[in-house]
C-alpha cells in the first residue's frame, strides 16, 4: 500500500519530486491518469493533474509553469503516435530537455519502441501496479539540488 | 427435520468448521464493501412480499422483466458497437455484422465527431477514425447507411454533445431513402450529464446542453415516435470505477434531472418517459450484477409512480441496453477475456436486458479485430440458443441471496439518490465535483485491493504466465485521415454556400432564443452544413464547459 508515512523516499532527498500528469488527445478516459496521480501523491510527490483534452502546447506550457521533473502522459484513443512527437517538440521549444517522460493507457506493444525513441523512459499498459510506477519515477526522475 | 435458525447454525455447525479450517478470507464483501453472510435463508426474507417486490413480468414494479414473454417471445437484441475509419469502411463492417445474424446497428463515432470538430479541423489531428467512424456531414451519413434499409433495422448511436446534430443527419438520410419516419427506430445516447461526470465528450455548459436534450425529446415525440431519445447511462461511470449501487444511483439522479428539465419545458412525464432508455455495465461479480439489473427496474418504477405520479405503465418500465465491462478486460492473457465476457453476458441475460454488446477479447490492446468481434457475437448466440437460460423468465427469482441482494442494491442506490437530491440534484453535484470524487474514491479503492491481492484478477496479480506473442491487432489506416480532409474540403467547395450561411444564421438565432433546434439542424444537414460548423456557431453563442478539477 502506498502509505506516505512509510514511503517518504522522495522527501528524504530534500525536495519532493514534482510530476505533471497530463491527458493529451480528445478521449475522456481519465481513470488511470487519476489513479496514478493519486498514487504518486500518496507516495510523497507533488503532482499536478491537467484534466482531459490537453493540446501539446498546453501540456508543455504546464510543464514549464509548474517546473516539474517528470511528465506522465495518459492516452487511450490511439492518437499517441500523432501526438507524442508534437508534445516532445513543444517541450524542446521551451528548452525543457531534462524531464523524465513516461506514458500510460492503450499503447500497443508494437508501438512501444517508437514511443521510446522519442525519449520516453517508461510505457505502462493496463494492469500496471502503481507501486511499479512509483519506483520507476523515484529511480529515474532527474535529481534537483 | 431441523428447526434450527440461521443464527443457531452459524453459531454451531458453521463456527465449528471455521474454527477448524479458516475460510479463504477474513470477510467477503459486495462491490460497495458490504459484508456478505456465508449464506442466506428464509429469515433474511422474513418481511419480504412477493407481490410487492416482484410481481409478474410485464407488470409493476417490473422486477422480473418488462415484457410478459421476455426471451421466450424474442431474444434480446444482439447489438455490437462498431465503427472505425471512414463511413465506407464502417458501412462494410455493419453489413458484415448484419449478415452474421446481428439484429441492430450500434454506431461508434470518432472523438472529433463526438465533440464537434470536422475531420479537417486542427483539433482532429491524429484522432480521425480512431475510436469510431468520422462523420462530418450528411454526405458521410449517407455513405454510412448506404444499402441498409433504415426502416427495417434499429440503430443505436453513441453520441452525446452532438447527438441532436447526428440524429438530424440520420433523419435526413432516412428521408432520402424515402423512409416513413414513424417506422424509424433506434436510440441516441444523448446523455450529456454523465459526460461531465465520467466520459468527457462534453462541449457546451450544462444549461444549453440540457436545452438541446429537451428539444430532441419534444421533436421526436411528434415526428419520430419510435425513437428512444436518450440512453441514460451508468456504463461509463462504472467503467470509471464506481460500484454497482453508485452506478444505479448516479444514473437515476441524472434521469431525474432530465425529467425535471423536460417537465420544465412543458412535456408530460407519461408522454416522453416511454422513450427513455437506460444503459448499464455488466462487470464480473455475477450475482451482484443480476441483482443490480433486477433492482434497477424496481427503482425506476417507483421513481415514476411515487415521484412523478405516472399512470402509464410504459413510462414506468425500465428498458435497458447492457455492455460487458471494458475495464474488466486485461491486456495480460487476452484470451481470458472471452471467458470473462461470457460470464458477464450471462448475468445481463439473467438480469433481463433488452439488448447486449459483448466486448471482444482484444480490446485492452486496441480496437477489436473482425475475428474477435465475431467470437463476441457468437458468445451471445450460445447463451441465447444453447444454454437454456433464456427459456424461462427471470429464472433466479426467489433465491434467498438474489432477493436479499436485489433489495440491498435498491436500498443503497436509493440512499445515494436521496443524498444527491439533498445536494440540490445531479447537476449541482456535478458542479461541486461530488459524483466525480465518489467515483475516484471507488476506483482508487479497487486499485489498492488489486495491488494488495484482496481482489484477484487472473493473469494480472495472480496466475501470471510468461506472455506469448501479443495477438495481431486492428489498426486504422493512417491514410484515412488524409482522405477525410480532402473529401471535406471538396464538399465544402461544391455545396450551395448561400444555403449554408442561411442555415448557420438560423441556428445562431435559435441558440439565443427558445425555438426547437431540431428542424433547423435537419435542414442544415440537408444543406451539407458540417458538424464542426454548427458546433462553432453554438460554441460562440453558448461558450464551452470547463472541467471541474477534483484531484
Amino acid at each position: 500500500m502506498n502509505d506516505p508515512n512509510t514511503t517518504s523516499g522522495s522527501v528524504a532527498e530534500g525536495r519532493p519530486i514534482r510530476v505533471l500528469i497530463a491527458k493529451p488527445g480528445l478521449d475522456g478516459h481519465d481513470r488511470g491518469a487519476k489513479v496514478v496521480a493519486r498514487a504518486l501523491r500518496d507516495a510523497g510527490m507533488e503532482v499536478v493533474y491537467t484534466g482531459i483534452r490537453q493540446t501539446p502546447e498546453m501540456i508543455a506550457e504546464a510543464a514549464l509553469q509548474e517546473d516539474v521533473q517528470v511528465v506522465g502522459l495518459s492516452i487511450l484513443s490511439g492518437a499517441h503516435l500523432g501526438l507524442f512527437p508534437r508534445i516532445v517538440e513543444e517541450l524542446t521549444q521551451r528548452k525543457i530537455d531534462d524531464v523524465l517522460l513516461f506514458a500510460g493507457g492503450i499503447i500497443p506493444a508494437e508501438d512501444v519502441s517508437q514511443v521510446e525513441a522519442l525519449g520516453f523512459k517508461g510505457v505502462f499498459g493496463p494492469g500496471t501496479d502503481t507501486r511499479d510506477v512509483i519506483e520507476f519515477v523515484r529511480e529515474n526522475a532527474p535529481r534537483r539540488v | 427435520m431441523t428447526s434450527k435458525s440461521k443464527h443457531e447454525w452459524l453459531d454451531t455447525t458453521h463456527k465449528k468448521a471455521v474454527n477448524r479450517f479458516a475460510e479463504r478470507r477474513d470477510h467477503f464483501e459486495s462491490s460497495s464493501g458490504a459484508e456478505l453472510d456465508p449464506l442466506y435463508g428464509p429469515e433474511d426474507l422474513a418481511e419480504w412480499n412477493y407481490h410487492e417486490k416482484l410481481g409478474y413480468p410485464g407488470e409493476y414494479p417490473f422486477t422480473r422483466g418488462v415484457q410478459p414473454t421476455m426471451y421466450r417471445g424474442r431474444l434480446w437484441t444482439m447489438r455490437q458497437y462498431a465503427g472505425f475509419a471512414d463511413a465506407a469502411e464502417s458501412n462494410k463492417r455493419y453489413k458484415f455484422l448484419l449478415e452474421q445474424g446481428q439484429t441492430g446497428l450500434s454506431v461508434a463515432f470518432d472523438l472529433p465527431t463526438q465533440i464537434g470538430f470536422d475531420s479537417d479541423s486542427e483539433q482532429s489531428i491524429g484522432e480521425v477514425g480512431k475510436v469510431g467512424v468520422a462523420i462530418s456531414s450528411l454526405e458521410d451519413m449517407e455513405t454510412l447507411t448506404e444499402g441498409i434499409p433504415l426502416e427495417q433495422i434499429t440503430t443505436s448511436m453513441t453520441i452525446n454533445a452532438t447527438a441532436p446534430i447526428l440524429l438530424a443527419f440520420y433523419v435526413a438520410a432516412a428521408k432520402k431513402q424515402n423512409a416513413d419516419l414513424t417506422k424509424i427506430g433506434g436510440t441516441i445516447q444523448n446523455d450529456i450529464l454523465k459526460e461531465y461526470i465520467a466520459r468527457g465528450t462534453y462541449i457546451f455548459p450544462p444549461r444549453p446542453s440540457l436545452r438541446l436534450v429537451t428539444d430532441s425529446f419534444a421533436w421526436c415525440k411528434d415526428n419520430l415516435p419510435a425513437w428512444n431519445t436518450i440512453s441514460i447511462s451508468g456504463y461509463h461511470m462504472r467503467e470509471a470505477g464506481c460500484t454497482a449501487a453508485q452506478e444505479l444511483a448516479f444514473t437515476f439522479a441524472n434521469a431525474i434531472e432530465y425529467v425535471e428539465a423536460a417537465i420544465e419545458a412543458d412535456l408530460e412525464f407519461d408522454e416522453f418517459a416511454p422513450r427513455l432508455a437506460f444503459f448499464w455495465a455488466c462487470h464480473s461479480n455475477f450475482l451482484e450484477e443480476v441483482a443490480k439489473f433486477r433492482a434497477s427496474r424496481r427503482v425506476w418504477a417507483r421513481i415514476a409512480t411515487e415521484r412523478y405520479g405516472s399512470k402509464n405503465p410504459r413510462a414506468q418500465m425500465l428498458r435497458f441496453h447492457t455492455q460487458t465491462g471494458g475495464a474488466t478486460l486485461t491486456a495480460q492473457q487476452p484470451l481470458n477475456n472471452l471467458v470473462r465476457t461470457a460470464l458477464q453476458a450471462m448475468s445481463a441475460v439473467l438480469g433481463g436486458t433488452q439488448s447486449l454488446h459483448t466486448n471482444s477479447y482484444d480490446e485492452a490492446l486496441a480496437l477489436p479485430t473482425e475475428e474477435a468481434v465475431e467470437l463476441a457475437l457468437r458468445t451471445q448466440q450460445m447463451i441465447g440458443h444453447e444454454s437454456g437460460v433464456a427459456d424461462v423468465i427471470d429464472p433466479l427469482a426467489g433465491s434467498y441471496y438474489i432477493e436479499e441482494l436485489t433489495d440491498r442494491v435498491e436500498k443503497e442506490a436509493m440512499a445515494y439518490i436521496d443524498r444527491i437530491q439533498d445536494l440540490g440534484g445531479a447537476l449541482t453535484g456535478i458542479e461541486q465535483g461530488f459524483q466525480q470524487r465518489e467515483i475516484q474514491e471507488s476506483a482508487y479503492r479497487l486499485q489498492q485491493q488489486t495491488e494488495t491481492k484482496d481482489r484477484i484478477v487472473v493473469g494480472v496479480n495472480d496466475f501470471i504466465t510468461d506472455e506469448l506473442e501479443p495477438p495481431s491487432i486492428m489498426r486504422v489506416d493512417p491514410a484515412v485521415e488524409k482522405r477525410r480532409v480532402d473529401d471535406i474540403r471538396a464538399l465544402k467547395a461544391r455545396r450551395d454556400q448561400e444555403a449554408v450561411d442561411n442555415s448557420l444564421k438560423a441556428i445562431r438565432q435559435a441558440a439565443s432564443g427558445t425555438e426547437n433546434m431540431m428542424p433547423l439542424l435537419i435542414e442544415a444537414g440537408e444543406n451539407y452544413v458540417t458538424v464542426g460548423e454548427i458546433c462553432d456557431v453554438l460554441r460562440d453563442e453558448w461558450g464551452e464547459y470547463q472541467e471541474v478539477m477534483t484531484l
